[in-house]
């Protein structure tokens, strides 16, 4: 019997405080996730369980029970204190999947400051724009990420302190760093700063259409939507080893690869290495994992390693799959269900949602390529693409719109409250994306309401990567949008017109790619680059964008008649 | 032969490592997660434009280019 049970009986009895009670919450009184990630583990005699199983790629194993997580959490936020850090303070956390990323996050939210996890893979700029608009104050990396900081360090005049992660004494630390060795003291009692349900906790930066990266505001209280759908749509038990392969440098990453598994006391492996089929086919085998929550484009990328690899490994202690980022294609689920016994559930949210809204669920029929239902509690529906009127008949596309009312719906976009206001309908939170309903009430995505490009299910902005190519010493101007691919689902395109002086080459093309790897990140990196004459424009000399994406997705290029002559 | 490993050996040392990286000719770059599979798009132009060649996507995968060594096996089937 799965946690939730009758899908359509949780819909019919449901309450948020289903999840205040199984937490001991009630409203008005603090309530903290660092506390709840690892000291409530413990007093409930959870002390001696094994919170995460860690390796690396070169081998390197670590094991950390809760109350490990608990003393070196408390490490973590005794440090940030004695270097100044105080309440709400922006603690950014840019470092690869290592345990400090993990615990770190814990310390952070037990002292009260907000937690801002970012790829490490970012380039120096991503970095930059997102550190600045925080008003970040401390940052704790690697040493392999410090010359990253470095780079950027004298335009971020408020940004304190540098904490270095694994300093080995071979170099010496620059300017404003320090150097912190989380495992070095086990310390027992912390001061946990007295949270409530509305005090900010994490802040997450995520890409729209236009404008630079917005800082995506949760808090404390999003715990109880975290627990709720880790409980009944991961179905997590005490007893699982969980593995969820996002980065927390992402929102899945935190929301259900920190806050979730470990406020529910379960054991959750990590791998921190780049994909290969093999490695993690053996990963499930060596750990016996359970539950494995997981992103189409890797599942795509199984698929495309083949099935008689999936032969050589014992993978029964498998139980039950789900995942997110973005689509999960039908042929994905069938695959799944043929080669593991089991069929991966789709689920959908976002960075803004901070839990999953609309999902498939145990125990509730699959129907391969579908989204699923609302979560319990979630109001969700279609409104008219014009009109933002709702839509009732099976069939009709429209966009996705929620009532936001779940308790980790994102409490605003940081210092951008006009956009984070546009954002809104008529009391509905659109997310950005199309769907239709079937008669069953079954979602069904059909793609973005904007240019905003879904990769790998990460999202970039068309903007950032073209503001990012005007610095390119040959670009003249240029446009960015998404192009089909078979794994990654979307990846980046750019269209460019050079400047005089410049001739088009594949030399400069690789050029141009890394300039954008290094200055922005892999994801948004154009994977290919059309050189043109000039751009399509509308009379007022506005790029568009739409008849380029139209072009790429072999779709029909609609209203032209405001395109600028040449 | 080993100058085709010392080209790539030496690019991806500037374009994928790092001061602490020690790259050689079988450091794991994809499993190892040096390249990711994004920039791996990039490495691949590289060999196309530096050896005047098309890898087909097919042979792309990520254990053909989990290492230098390999890699140079990949370019030496496409330069032969």
């Amino acid at each position: 019997m799965s946690n939730i049970g009758s899908f359509d009986e949780r819909v019919r009895t449901f309450d948020w405080s289903i999840a205040e009670r199984e937490l001991e919450y009630t409203a008005g009184s603090g309530i903290n996730i660092g506390w709840y990630c690892a000291d409530r583990i413990c007093a409930k005699g959870g002390a001696q369980k094994l919170a995460l199983l860690w390796e690396n790629a070169q081998g390197e194993e670590k094991r950390f029970t809760y109350d490990d997580v608990r003393v070196y959490s408390n490490a973590v936020g005794a440090f940030l204190r004695r270097l100044g850090v105080e309440r709400g303070d922006r603690v950014c956390l840019f470092m690869d999947k290592v345990p400090e990323l993990y615990i770190g996050a814990v310390g952070v939210l037990k002292i009260g400051a907000i937690a801002q996890p970012l790829f490490s893979a970012f380039g120096d700029e991503s970095l930059h724009v997102r550190l600045e608009n925080a008003g970040t104050s401390v940052i704790v990396t690697q040493r392999k990420h410090a010359s990253k900081v470095r780079k950027i360090l004298d335009r971020l005049p408020q940004l304190r302190h540098v904490v270095i992660v694994d300093h080995d004494g071979a170099r010496a630390l620059k300017e404003r760093e320090v150097a912190f060795r989380m495992e070095a003291e086990r310390v027992e009692t912390l001061d946990l700063c007295p949270t409530t349900a509305e005090s900010p906790s994490l802040l997450h930066y995520t890409s729209g259409t236009t404008g630079m990266p917005k800082g995506v505001q949760h808090v404390h209280y999003s715990l109880v939507s975290q627990y709720l759908t880790a409980k009944w749509v991961l179905d997590l038990t005490e007893k699982d080893i969980y593995w969820c392969t996002a980065d927390p440098g992402w929102v899945t990453g935190t929301s259900y690869g920190i806050i979730a598994p470990w406020s529910l006391g379960v054991t959750q492996v990590v791998l921190d290495a780049g994909f290969s089929a093999e490695a993690w086919y053996r990963l499930i085998e060596k750990y016996r994992v359970t539950v494995w929550y997981s992103a189409p484009t890797a599942i795509r990328s199984l698929m495309k390693a083949g099935d008689e690899l999936v032969k050589q490994f014992d993978l029964s202690s498998l139980r039950h799959l789900i995942s997110v980022g973005e689509p999960l294609n039908a042929e994905a689920v069938v695959w799944s269900e043929r080669v593991f016994g089991l069929a991966f559930h789709d689920s959908y949210w976002q960075t803004e949602t901070g839990s999953i809204v609309i999902s498939n669920y145990p125990g509730l029929p699959i129907k391969a390529g579908s989204m699923g239902k609302p979560f319990p509690g979630v109001t969700a529906g279609l409104l008219d693409v014009q009109t933002f009127e709702p839509i009732t008949a099976p069939g009709v596309v429209g966009v996705i719109a929620l009532r936001p009312d779940w308790p980790a719906m994102m409490r605003g976009y940081w210092q951008n409250e006009a956009t984070y206001q546009a954002k809104f309908k008529n009391g509905w939170y659109m997310p950005g994306d199309r769907a239709r309903l079937d008669r069953e009430g079954y979602f069904w995505f059909v793609g973005r309401d904007d240019d905003v490009i879904n990769t790998a299910g990460h999202l970039v902005s068309p903007f950032e990567v073209e503001s990012a190519l005007l610095e390119h010493p040959a670009v003249a101007e240029s446009a960015v949008v998404s192009k089909p691919d078979p794994i990654n689902m979307e990846v980046v395109k750019a269209f460019v017109a050079l400047k005089p002086g410049f001739s088009p080459s594949d030399e400069l093309e690789l050029d141009i790619m890394n300039f954008i790897r290094k200055k922005l990140s892999p994801l948004a990196m154009p994977q290919a680059i059309e050189y043109v004459a000039s751009l399509p424009k509308t009379r007022s000399g506005k790029i568009m964008r739409r008849l380029l994406h139209a072009k790429e997705w072999g779709e029909d290029l609609g209203d032209t008649s405001t395109i600028e002559n040449d | 032969m080993d100058d085709l490993k010392d080209v790539i050996l030496e690019y991806v040392i500037a374009e994928y490592g790092d001061e602490d990286d020690k790259i050689t000719y079988d450091t794991p770059l994809i499993s190892g997660g040096l390249v990711d599979s994004f920039s791996m798009v990039s490495l691949k132009r590289f060999l196309e434009v530096k050896y005047k060649i098309a890898i087909p996507d097919a042979d792309a995968s990520p254990e053909a280019f989990d290492s230098v060594h390999k890699i140079a096996e990949l370019v030496r089937r496409f330069t032969a």
